[in-house]
This record gives structure tokens, sequence and C-alpha cells, in this order.
């Protein structure tokens, strides 16, 4: 397994190219919102239709402390742990006034929340320029590790490592810190008090659990894994805009958690990684495959690409409700 | 003076046809407990068939306002067919299953649909031809049209027209028993499919109404209109209390009285810091501190904790 994860970027890079480089590292950070995420959602039970904001905060936390628009240059390693935090700030401030909601009033007001974050962005470039509004911010510092710029490619025994391959590997490592971290949430005593929380609020409150600082930490820990998917984002990106972070792209995360199967760390991975990579695919092959088929293009390839993306929702959730690869005590549950 | 009379007719004109899909939403939902995300999409087609009857009448000679009607009811028919069809396909194979399935087959249909859109209708802005008389006057020094009377007007028939049918027929009589509880209903010999069904085309009727009257409004319409149109519905519904009708309407009103006073007031109030492209801001701001205070919406129900 291990040594799959690290030879996929050569193959990926000699058989297909650069451009699907990229679409691996985006699946990668795609998959760590989705774990954050899942801790909201999927252990908590709480539905949250703004993520994208914890994202979009660690994004900007790293843009301005790392950019010439403030003439700071923090390092990417002080600014992450910065960014979770903040992240998590955020989280709370969330969390703290919808305690008392419930399932789709929450939604609403997540869904409001991210929206906020989002205008924000896009306005606070007056009175006071912050973040420079819907022009964005842009040459970021790349991430480094040791004085190398993760952007550059680097010589290993006389193989040319290209930086696409090094964020590869920095983005996989700490997705597999999230998982692991994930994993052994999940089997906590905290992991637990989420699960009965889901399953029963009542119930779980009559235990003598702690229902609002649990459903807190719950906010805060899945934002702040958002934060640092966020800032990685910003490094690798050198560049972020407020058109990043819309409500389409927390759906979309939402989407990946669901379908994989909520709750279900491996299934969200699952999730992750086919909707970050197949629309791709779609999209690539769009074009010749209508060519053979027709002998021209019909259909707009990014049309195409977003028509097959709702049918698929559809098609797996009416056939798989569960989501892909759901958890067995979860479908044992949902069956009575 | 004048200025907060502008804006309280521009806030009513904009928060009835919020009212009217928000009605959409809120029926659904006080009937399957489902957020309906496709619901703005089927607003923004019925714009877009409406746009395209107008377009096709256009040199029949008829006069204008025979030609909205026919163009609304092409649009009603069209958005009734197009919502039954997605509680066929993508709702109720679900009704069983764990809650956040539908939730996401609806985001499927709506991406759908609005993918479809843009295949068929292009991805650029329509003009909307001017049907509907829409002669200016002056009333107390702000500037109303007749087309925003017309909205008024037919937005507050159609609401009491629904209230009655609701709170009066047969029909509306076991829509409030299967929104009370399904399985009892049947018992009493209400067929649920049928009146879910039911619900569907009424919803998917005044999603219609409230589309071509938001085109006729603005002038234009896109592809891209029924998403930001079905999110501040879905709002105002939730503002008002989810499932329930007056709430929804309620909720639609103050939802577009807020912005409007929002986008006309925001500047003055800060000092100029915050400007008018606060306003969906100002909307959230206030549904959150309403939610915080009654988190089951303005006039919904108080639901105490269950199992």
């Amino acid at each position: 397994m291990a040594l799959f994860l690290a030879v996929t970027p050569f193959v990926v890079g000699a058989a297909l190219g650069n451009a699907w480089l990229r679409v691996l590292d985006f699946a990668l950070l795609y998959i760590m919102l989705a774990l954050g995420l899942n801790i909201v959602v999927g252990f908590a039970g709480l539905l949250d239709l703004g993520y994208i904001a914890f994202y979009a905060v660690g994004a900007y936390t790293y843009a301005l402390l790392a950019s010439p628009h403030f003439g700071l240059h923090w390092p990417a390693w002080a600014i992450l742990p910065i960014g979770a935090l903040v992240a998590g700030i955020f989280g709370v401030l969330l969390g703290a006034p919808t305690l008392r909601l419930r399932g789709d009033y929450l939604a609403i007001v997540t869904l409001g929340f991210g929206e906020i974050i989002r205008i924000f962005m896009n306005n606070l470039n007056a009175p006071i320029n912050i973040t420079n509004g819907p022009k964005g911010i842009a040459r970021i510092d790349p991430i480094s590790i040791g004085g190398h710029s993760l952007s550059k490619s680097i010589d290993v025994f006389g193989i040319t490592v290209p930086g696409l391959t090094l964020y590869y590997y920095l983005f996989l490592v700490l997705t597999v810190l999230i998982v692991i971290v994930g994993i052994r949430l999940q089997n906590s005593r905290i992991g637990r008090a989420w699960v009965a929380i889901r399953e029963d609020e009542v119930a779980a409150k009559a235990c003598g659990i702690d229902t609002r600082n649990v459903k807190l930490l719950a906010f805060a820990m899945g934002a702040s894994f958002g934060g640092v998917a966020g800032g990685l984002f910003a490094g690798f990106q050198e560049f972020v805009s407020p058109e990043s972070f819309g409500l389409m792209e927390s759906i979309m995360v939402l989407c990946m958690v669901v379908l994989g199967g909520m709750g279900h760390i491996p299934g969200v991975i699952l999730g992750g990684l086919l909707l970050a990579v197949l629309p791709e695919a779609f999209r690539h092959g769009a074009v010749p495959m209508q060519n053979w088929a027709f002998g021209k293009v019909l259909i707009d390839p990014e049309n195409l690409r977003m028509l097959l993306f709702g049918l698929a929702l559809i098609l797996v959730m009416l056939y798989k409700p569960a989501g892909l690869w759901p958890e067995k005590q979860h479908r044992l549950e949902m069956r009575k | 003076m004048d200025i907060f009379l502008q804006q309280i007719v521009n806030g009513l004109t904009l928060g009835s046809i919020y009212a009217l899909v928000a009605l959409g939403y809120t029926m659904v939902y006080g009937i399957l407990g489902l957020i309906n995300f496709a619901h703005g999409e089927v607003v923004m087609v019925g714009a877009m068939v409406a746009l395209m009857v107008m377009k096709a009448l256009a040199a029949s000679g008829l006069p204008a306002p025979i030609i909205f009607l026919i163009a609304l009811f092409a649009a009603a028919i069209a958005c009734m067919a197009l919502g039954f069809t997605i509680e066929r396909i993508a709702y109720r194979p679900l009704r069983n299953a764990p809650r956040l399935a539908p939730l996401i087959t609806a985001i499927g249909v709506s991406i759908v649909l609005q993918q479809m859109a843009m295949i068929i209708w292009g991805r650029s802005y329509h003009s909307v031809p001017q049907l509907l008389p829409s002669e200016n006057h002056e009333f107390f020094g702000a500037q109303i049209t007749e087309l925003q009377v017309i909205i008024l007007i037919v937005a507050a028939l159609t609401m009491a027209g629904l209230m009655l049918l609701v709170n009066r027929t047969r029909l509306g009589r076991a829509m409030r028993a299967t929104a009370e509880n399904p399985a009892i209903a049947g018992l009493m010999g209400v067929d649920a499919n049928r009146i879910i069904a039911m619900t569907f085309l009424i919803g998917s009727a005044l999603g219609a109404l409230a589309g071509v009257l938001v085109s006729a409004n603005y002038g234009i319409a896109h592809h891209h209109m029924g998403f930001i149109l079905g999110l501040k519905a879905f709002t105002a519904a939730v503002l008002g209390g989810i499932g329930n009708l007056g709430g929804a309407m309620v909720g639609g009103v103050l939802l577009g009285l807020i912005e409007a006073l929002g986008a006309g007031y925001i500047g003055d109030l800060t000092g100029g810091i915050l400007g008018s492209h606060y306003q969906d801001v100002f909307a959230f701001f206030v549904l959150i501190v309403v939610l915080v205070f009654r988190p089951s919406g303005l006039m919904g129900e108080k639901v105490s904790e269950r199992a």
C-alpha cells in the first residue's frame, strides 16, 4: 500500500502528464476537506453546508502571512497551525449561536455563514484593503521545506522529481496524519459522544454527555482540518480569490462525504477520490469521445462534466442510499 | 422619506416573489421533511419556457397580455411536469432512506437541470420582452411601475387562493393530514403518494409563476437565475418557520423588505464603511439572529426535542 502510494505520482506523471499530477494533488486536498467535514456531518450528525468557509479562512490566513500583499513572509510551518487555529475559532463562532438549531435549520445557517465569509472576502478591499477583493491575492510564497521551495523540482540520485510530486508527498503525509487523527478520534470517548449525539441527542444528554461542548468541539475540529487544507491550497496554488470558495464547493465536499459513506473514513476517502478524479477524466475524455462518436463536439465538455456529475449523484443515491462504502454498524441502524 | 417608500415598494415586490418560491419549498418540507434543492431550478425552467413561448408568439399579432398569459400557462404546465418527474425519479424511491440521501439527489437534480438549461438555452442572458404595462407612476415621491402593482396583486391573490385550497378543501385537508402523520393519514384513506405528487404539482406551478414574474420584473432571464433565487426563497422559508405556509409568506415579504431597506440604508448606517454589496450579508445576518432567538423560525411551531 505504502509503496503503491509512493510510486503513484511517477506512474501518473509519466503516463498521463503533469496535468494529472495536479489533479492528484487536488484530490488529496479534497480528501482532507472531506475528512474534516466527516467529523461534523458524519460523526456528530450536524449538517454543515458552509464548510468551505473554513477552507477559505485557512487559505486567506496563509495568503496574508506569506505574500507581498502585507510584505509578510512567514514560513509555512508557522502559518499552517495558525490557520488551523483561526479556522477552529471560526468554527466555534459558527457553532456557538447555532447549538440549539436542529437539522435543516442548522443547514441554512451554515450556508448563510459560508456566504457571509465569501462576501466579506470579496468586499474587504475598502475602506482598508485586507483581502484585495475579487482580484484575490497573488504571488503567495510556495511552501518550502528545509529551504527548498516545493514549487521547484529537485534531483534525487539523478532522478528529477518535479514540484508537483513533492507537493503530492507533502499532502499525502498530512492526509495520512489526518486519517490517523480521525480514526483515533472515532474510537475515543469524544468520538463515541459524537455518535451518541448523532443518534439521539436527548439520550446522549441523559447519559451525562456535555452536548454543548462536544458539539462545539466537533465544529472546531472539523474547521481546523479545513483550515490546514486551505493553507496548503494557498501555498500550492500561490494565488487565492473568493471565487474558489463558493457554495458549490461546500456542496461538492458534502457530496464526497455522503456519496462515500458518512462517518466511515475509508468510504469518505473513496468518495473524495472519485469525485475529484472522475469529473476531470470526463473533461479530458469528452472531446475525443464526441469526435469519435459524432464526428464533432456536440456538448461543451464542461457542461458534460457537470451533467454526468449530477447524474452520478442521483444514481448512486438511488442504488446505494447509505453511500458507496458505508460503515457496517451504521448500515444496520439505518435499516430499521 | 421618498427613498424609504421607494425601497418599501421594491422590497414588497421582490418579497412577494420570494414568498411564492418559498411556498414551494415549505409545502414539500412540511410533508416530506425534505429540502427540495431543485426547486430553484424549476423556477428557472419556468422563466425560460415562458420566454421561449413569448418569442415564438411575438410575430403572431396576438395582444401582448394574451401572449403573456399563454406563456405563463405553458410555463406552469412544463414546471408541473418537471416537478412531478423529479418527485417520481429522485425522491420517491428514497422516502425511507437515510435523511441526507434525498438531499444529495436533490442537489444532483439541480445540477442536471442547470446544465441542461445551459445546453438548451446557452450561457448568455436573454432579455425578456415587455408584455405587461410598465408605466411609471408617482406615488408620494416614489416611483411605482404598473408591473410592480400587477406582481403584488397576482402574488396576493395566488397566496390567498392557496390558503383557501389548503384550509378549506378536501385536498387541503388530506395534505394537512399527510403532513401531520403520513401513516395515520393513510389509515384514514388518504393516498399519500397522490397527495405528495399534488404538492409537487402545486409547488411547481407557483414556482413557474414566480419565475415568469421575476424575469418580467428585471427584464432578463438566464440559466443561472434559479440558484440564487432558490437560496433566498429557502432562507425566507426558514426565516418564517419551514413547513408553515403563513411563515413562508411572511418570511418572503420580510426578506424582500430587509434586502431592499438594507441595500438602501446600510451605507448611511455604517458611515459608508459597508456598501450596498453587503445586502446579502444583511439578509443572512438577520436570519441567524432570528434563529438564535427563535430556533424554529418566526412562525414555526415550537417543536420539543424528541428522539
